[in-house]
């Protein structure tokens, strides 16, 4: 499997970044690259063998429910662009 | 043509954890915007999920509620897309292993006493973080975020395309707002977002196999909507084919103003969310002791106590419903029960479902807020038992004991006797103001021996009226036919 370079505009675009012409190509090549790797993992034999979701064979540890975060709100609003009445204020967006 | 309407349902329900799903912020409702967003849930650089037990174990519990698989091994994904109340620009979910696959839940279809049973096959639910809030309006051209409901615990509860009509689809939400909220996973607070329902909906000829193409109408938030939206959807969407257009498949808003829904976007705009396991997060394992444990800790479900309740009392499947719509109201009723007699169970239910229930709908309270308490009534429904009062007087006493019970000391006998609303059962009492009833309506007792049954009505109605409705009806009846046979 390889991409195209519509495949990779639109990743791009997915994700936000911007890329000019000249690296959606250069990415490409890249992306590629990584596709033939995953391609040579994939000609290995896994019958039988249970899928991981991690490449740690150990289980999540779980928390206690108790409310223990305090109301830190000044400082983490002291580095945001803009706020008012409590509020994070981000250009418009409606959907 | 003859058009059959296809409806699955995806519910979110909010968890009643204290804290977060991966942080230790609050839950609580009704904070000031962003007192209650951690370093966790507002994503600065850096941090790190950790995972509530309290939310894992809340899936656990619906899980066994509905006879489902538990996954013993499942995994949180990450759901990527753009959105400002979304600050790490994916939201963590469970996709192809998530904590719950497979159960139902059976619902009762039809009015009264014609209603059946259905079971509603469950697909799924997962686990997930809820998203902040965009407030829109005010802020001069700019959008307000508020991030205090941004990692709030949900369990997205999804059914197969299993219900047929808008009604079936209201009874099968209704039955798993029951559920939930009596096993404790959920507050079922609508207002507040706790329960939130999507509704797909197709149509197809009847005796066609395949599904037609569904819009998905977002976000219903109460039992209303979701009927009205749906109703309205299923009439435009069969229009829609009717006058030879192509339903696409889309994503549609419920705007309960007008009653209609509209398009909110197409299929060709549909998220591509990406998901992929989320590295910050190891598979969750449940091991079966906890299950164990969890199971042992359940409370009888509705569904069983519904089918004891007509199993054992005798109770139509009507009102064992309604019994179990709310676990405090069956509460309500055993506890009742327990002391009135179970001889006493369906005069219990009557009551309940009678004076109790519009009582409280015209207070608008709940069976929590009652001003009764089940003493009180077991008392009320035992002086009913024993002929000391009739339904007509009873009523009267109750309605004393809802309204100014505290002045009685809650006592039903208090309130009889003060009231002085005790039935009379003195039967030469009630003979000699028959006598007298008998001798100042002369033209009845006529009407009534040259056959016109109505004149013996109106002379029970004389009596009554005369013991001002103290009198035992049946009692009277029998006294005034002997006298005039």
């Amino acid at each position: 499997m390889s991409l195209s370079l519509d495949d990779v505009k639109r990743i791009a675009h997915l994700a936000r970044i911007r890329v000019s012409d000249t690296e959606a190509a250069q990415t490409q090549g890249q992306l590629n690259g990584i596709f033939s790797l995953i391609e040579a993992m994939q000609a290995v034999d896994t019958q039988g063998v249970e899928p991981m979701a991690h490449a740690r064979d150990v289980y999540q540890r779980l928390r206690d429910d108790r409310a223990t975060e305090t109301d830190r709100r000044e400082a983490y609003q002291a580095v945001a662009p803009q706020t008012e009445a409590g509020l994070y204020l981000v250009p418009k967006v409606i959907e | 043509m003859q058009w059959e309407t296809v409806i699955g349902l995806e519910v979110h329900t909010q968890l009643t954890t204290k804290s977060k799903i991966f942080s230790g912020a609050s839950t609580a409702f009704g904070a000031e915007p962003n007192s209650q967003a951690c370093q966790v849930d507002i994503a600065l650089p850096g941090v790190l999920p950790v995972l509530n037990k309290g939310a894992v174990e809340c899936g656990i519990r619906f899980g066994l509620a509905i006879g489902a698989k538990l996954n013993r091994v499942n995994v949180f994904d990450r759901k990527n897309y753009f959105y400002p109340d979304l600050p790490k620009g994916y939201q963590i979910s469970q996709f192809p292993l998530p904590i719950v696959e497979g159960g139902s839940l059976d619902i009762q279809v039809g009015e009264g006493d014609k209603a059946v049973t259905k079971t509603i096959r469950i697909t799924r639910a997962h686990l997930e973080e809820d998203a902040g809030k965009s407030l829109h309006e005010d802020f001069h051209g700019m959008t307000g975020i508020d991030l205090n409901r941004a990692g709030t615990p949900l369990l997205e509860i999804v059914s197969e395309p299993d219900m047929r009509s808008a009604a079936e689809a209201v009874a099968y939400a209704k039955a798993l707002h029951t559920l939930v909220t009596w096993i404790g996973t959920c507050d079922g607070n609508m207002q507040e977002g706790s329960f939130r329902v999507d509704a797909n909906v197709s149509v197809r000829p009847v005796g066609q196999q395949e599904f037609g193409t569904r819009r998905e109408i977002k976000n219903l938030n109460s039992f209303r909507f979701l009927e009205q939206a749906i109703n309205y959807e299923v009439r435009w969407q069969i229009e829609q084919i009717e006058d030879g257009h192509k339903i696409q498949q889309a994503t549609v808003l419920f705007d309960p103003d007008t009653g209609e829904t509209r398009m909110m976007r197409t299929k060709e705009d549909a998220h591509d969310y990406r998901y992929f396991p989320d590295p910050d997060l190891l598979p969750v394992k449940l091991d079966d002791d906890w299950i164990d444990r969890i199971q042992a800790a359940m409370p009888e479900l509705p569904g069983a106590m519904r089918a004891r309740f007509q199993r054992d009392y005798g109770l139509s499947a009507y009102d064992a419903l309604g019994l179990t719509s709310q676990r405090e109201m069956a509460t309500f009723f055993t506890d009742t029960l327990a002391l009135a007699g179970e001889a006493n169970a369906k005069l219990v239910a009557n009551w309940l479902q009678g004076e109790v229930s519009a009582s409280l709908n015209r207070d608008e309270k709940d069976i929590t807020q009652a001003p009764i308490a089940p003493a009180q009534l077991a008392d009320l429904v035992k002086r009913i038992a024993d002929g000391t009062l009739s339904n007509k007087l009873a009523k009267q006493v109750f309605e004393v004991l809802w309204t100014e019970g505290d002045q009685h000391g809650h006592s039903v006998d208090a309130i009889i006797e003060a009231k002085g609303l005790k039935q009379m059962s003195d039967s030469g009492e009630i003979e000699r103001i028959i006598d007298e009833v008998l001798a100042q309506n002369q033209k009845n007792v006529e009407e009534f021996k040259a056959g016109k049954e109505k004149a013996f009505n109106a002379l029970v109605g004389q009596v009554m009226k005369a013991t001002k409705g103290k009198a035992n009806p049946a009692q009277v009846n029998e006294l005034l036919k002997r006298k005039l046979a």
